[in-house]
């Protein structure tokens, strides 16, 4: 009886198709953030990702305006935004991080400014935010797949070369990597992967998951490709246990996720702790 | 005309950061096989000169030729020893996983390392003595250690010119010894040595040629012809201490070269 409490338990939200897709979702969303979050937690992008995530507003808020997809709006405001950091960042006038700062302030505000517009104000933004894990359809939920394994394909072709480049550039130098290029295309996949994460835990809180995971695998491990995959299943794990969280305890999810997250975090952190 | 081409030439080379030039106009020609050692008082760009040599520095104008042709039209002939500072420690990496770094180059994109390679990091491990540590992460290791596995990867690359900047600052006598065999093993495979270092002694005495530098070359030549007063006093200047009976000191040490500090 008890034990079918417990499936009982598991099972129930998955009766709903929305639930079904939103778990999906969700997990999907947690392995891929985890990836990528493992170049922003050791390249020091952590600023970056959430700058990226704020920037790509103002894409969402135009394809809702017009009633477009709005994963392809923020496909589109990524592409921008990757290639708008990239020549920020190259040795220009402005230190990094103030020209990051800049753009993403406009970016954000551009956004809130187009969304004000709409009569549903409040909800759209809350939705756009805090991302809206319920209302993924099976559109979306494709868009998500196809471009979560390109993601994972171009990272597992290019592990030397994104190794390399984050590791030691002048190792890149010497070995005629072109390592521009490699960095605007790391850009570009973080930029996806934050457009993609915005279904489930919004733009407030993708760079949370794209930091997190990563940093609690970045002191379980000690190779890059253990530390993916630790982040990954610490990422899917989070996604999982944050949205049975949501549903039983009626709370947003993105929150219960990145919450969840959080709380693994602390735990291999007391644990590293205990242990040294 | 014909001569066998240098493994590495200089020519007119004007070298520095965004408008800033740090190294003007220098030339100088290595041969095949040499051991040079790059020598000159903090901040006369001898990180420069490396950095422009594994292409990380463009040229403002001169030329660099290896075996007569362009920088860059070799792919992974020139490795590169960096100083231990330049390296992201806490960076998730064993140290087979670095040495395995100097495999790439011959790798190919898309290929995994094969059986060859991973006999070459083997080997290389072995004769740099740190064959016992390759499971460990890098930021275990005694900073001895940390540059004989960098060492490791540069001679699992195969170059044809090894850099080393300032390899013989702050290290054991164990590293350095590793460090001077293995200069010894690559003479055998007719590699060359360029290498910066602030121990007088050890240039003069180990060496094939000293490159006298001081933002422009003050010398180049075998150590007898360079390592003379008046070279000497013109590029350290008034850290140069003669003393009555001829011998010469250089009243300096070393801390890292500022110059590559601002990109």
């Amino acid at each position: 009886m008890k034990r079918n409490g417990m499936i009982d338990w598991l099972l129930g939200p998955l009766t709903y198709g929305f639930m079904q897709r939103g778990l999906a979702a969700s997990v999907m969303v947690g392995i891929l953030c985890a990836v990528m979050g493992t170049y922003v937690v050791l390249r020091g992008m952590a600023f970056l990702g959430d700058a990226m995530s704020h920037a790509i507003l103002p894409g969402i808020a135009i394809a809702y305006i017009f009633r477009g997809n709005l994963l392809i709006g923020a496909i589109v405001a990524a592409g921008v935004v990757a290639v708008g950091v990239g020549l920020f960042s190259r040795k220009g006038n402005l230190k990094e991080d103030t020209a990051i700062g800049i753009l993403f302030a406009a970016a954000l505000s551009l956004g809130v400014a187009l969304i004000s517009t709409m009569q549903t104000f409040a909800v759209d933004l809350s939705h756009i935010l805090f991302g809206n894990v319920l209302g993924v359809s099976t559109g979306d939920l494709w868009l998500t797949a196809v471009l979560g394994a390109g993601i994972l394909i171009t990272v597992g072709l290019l592990y030397k070369q994104f190794l390399v480049i984050s590791f030691d550039p002048v190792l890149a130098a010497t070995l005629r990597l072109p390592a521009e290029l490699l960095r605007y295309l790391m850009l570009l996949l973080l930029a996806l992967t934050v457009v993609v994460s915005l279904q489930t835990v919004g733009v407030g809180l993708s760079s949370a998951m794209l930091v997190t995971p990563a940093a609690t695998a970045y002191l379980l491990t000690r190779r890059l490709f253990p530390m993916m995959l630790v982040s990954a299943l610490i990422g899917a794990l989070s996604s999982v246990v944050g949205l049975y969280l949501s549903y039983y305890l009626n709370i947003v999810s993105g929150a219960a996720i990145v919450l969840t997250a959080t709380m693994l975090f602390l735990i291999a952190f007391l644990w590293k702790r205990l242990k040294t | 005309m014909t001569h066998t081409p240098h493994r590495l030439e200089v020519i007119n080379a004007s070298i520095g950061y965004g408008e800033r030039i740090v190294l003007r106009d220098i030339s100088f020609q290595v041969p095949h096989g040499a051991r040079v050692a790059v020598v000159g008082p903090n901040g006369a760009g001898k990180s420069t000169l490396f950095k422009a040599l594994v292409g990380l520095l463009p040229m403002k104008s001169g030329r660099i030729l290896i075996h007569g042709l362009e920088l860059g039209l070799h792919k992974d002939c020139v490795a590169y020893v960096p100083q231990r500072e330049e390296v992201d420690w806490k960076f998730p990496v064993t140290v087979t996983d670095v040495v395995m770094m100097g495999r790439y180059g011959k790798l190919g994109w898309f290929k995994r390392p094969s059986r060859e390679d991973r006999a070459a990091v083997r080997e290389s491990l072995e004769q740099m003595g740190v064959a016992p540590l390759e499971k460990k992460s890098i930021g275990e290791l005694s900073g001895g250690q940390q540059q004989r596995v960098f060492l490791a990867r540069a001679l699992s690359q195969e170059p044809h010119i090894l850099l080393m900047d300032e390899p013989f600052t702050g290290v054991d006598v164990t590293t350095q010894d590793a460090t001077l065999n293995l200069l010894d093993t690559l003479r055998e495979r007719q590699v060359t040595a360029i290498i910066s270092t602030h121990d007088l002694n050890l240039a003069s005495n180990r060496f094939d040629f000293i490159l006298l530098l001081n933002k422009r070359v003050v010398a180049f030549g075998q150590p007898g012809e360079v390592m003379r007063q008046e070279n000497l006093s013109r590029a350290f200047g008034n850290s140069l201490l003669v003393m009555g009976n001829g011998a010469m000191l250089v009243d300096e040490c070393c801390p890292p070269d500022e110059e590559e500090r601002h990109d």
